[in-house]
């Protein structure tokens, strides 16, 4: 049962991530930014609500793991050269940084 | 910019479920623990490996709705960037900031080393090729 909504959370998330990728990617990938952004504060703000098992499964695991990504964030900072670097650190800050105010939020 | 084919977001969605499950499955049959998650370590730099290993291979060159259902899909699905966020969150919370700095550093940095060996396996013709497919441009 839990695996059915892991899988579909991930399937749902999955297809976002791609439909933002396909609009928002360009020289630099703004959508994967988003996207991973996004998905820390959400996984931040279900951690701190202490939802349910099946719950947590479908929207943790699923949605938010399948929204977010880390093979693409990091073949584009290879790919992106001298400026990987600066995308690479910004990502990964900013991602924990909403990761924490998500919890915050859902703390409150 | 091209429009999406449905074939192509069915492609991905039906790919990403596999994916996340794969990585769903391993976190169960080896939790990560309250040390170094080294299981959503592992997934995430053999998946940045696997990724860039994906030009390499004729049959994902040929198929766009193949790259997309194996790349954003399976593989986008099986990584995860938001679980990285939220254990390094995690251990900033217990008070251990240089075990979450070199978790998130030596995350990022294997992975990057992992595209980087897997690059070299597949030409730049073929990275470009699959940057196409990805449905980014």
């Amino acid at each position: 049962m839990t695996v059915l909504l892991v899988a579909v959370g991930g399937a749902v998330g999955a297809t976002l991530r791609f439909l933002v990728g396909h609009h928002l990617d360009r020289a630099l990938p703004f959508g994967t930014f988003l996207v991973n952004v996004v998905g820390s504060f959400l996984l931040g703000l279900f951690t701190a609500l202490s939802l349910t098992e099946p719950l947590l499964a479908l929207l943790g695991t699923g949605f938010c793991g399948g929204l977010t990504t880390y093979s693409a964030f990091a073949v584009q900072t290879h790919t992106l050269g001298r400026r990987g670097a600066l995308y690479a650190a910004v990502t990964v800050l900013v991602s924990l940084g909403a990761c924490g105010l998500g919890f915050w939020v859902g703390q409150a | 910019m091209t429009p999406l084919p449905p074939r192509l977001i069915g492609a991905v969605a039906l790919g990403g479920a596999v994916g996340v499950v794969l990585r769903y499955a391993l976190g169960e049959l080896v939790p990560d623990g309250d040390g170094f998650p080294w299981t959503t370590f592992a997934i995430n730099v053999s998946g940045a490996f696997a990724l860039a290993l994906l030009p390499a291979l004729a049959p994902v060159r040929r198929s766009r709705t193949l790259a997309v259902a194996l790349g954003p899909g399976v593989l986008g699905g099986y990584t995860t960037l938001s679980a990285t966020s939220e254990q390094g969150r995690s251990l900033l919370d217990q008070g251990r900031p240089a075990l979450a700095a070199a978790y998130l550093l030596g995350t990022l940095g294997t992975a990057l080393v992992a595209v980087a060996i897997a690059g070299h396996w597949s030409t730049a013709a073929e990275q470009r090729a699959i940057a196409v497919e990805d449905g980014d441009r």
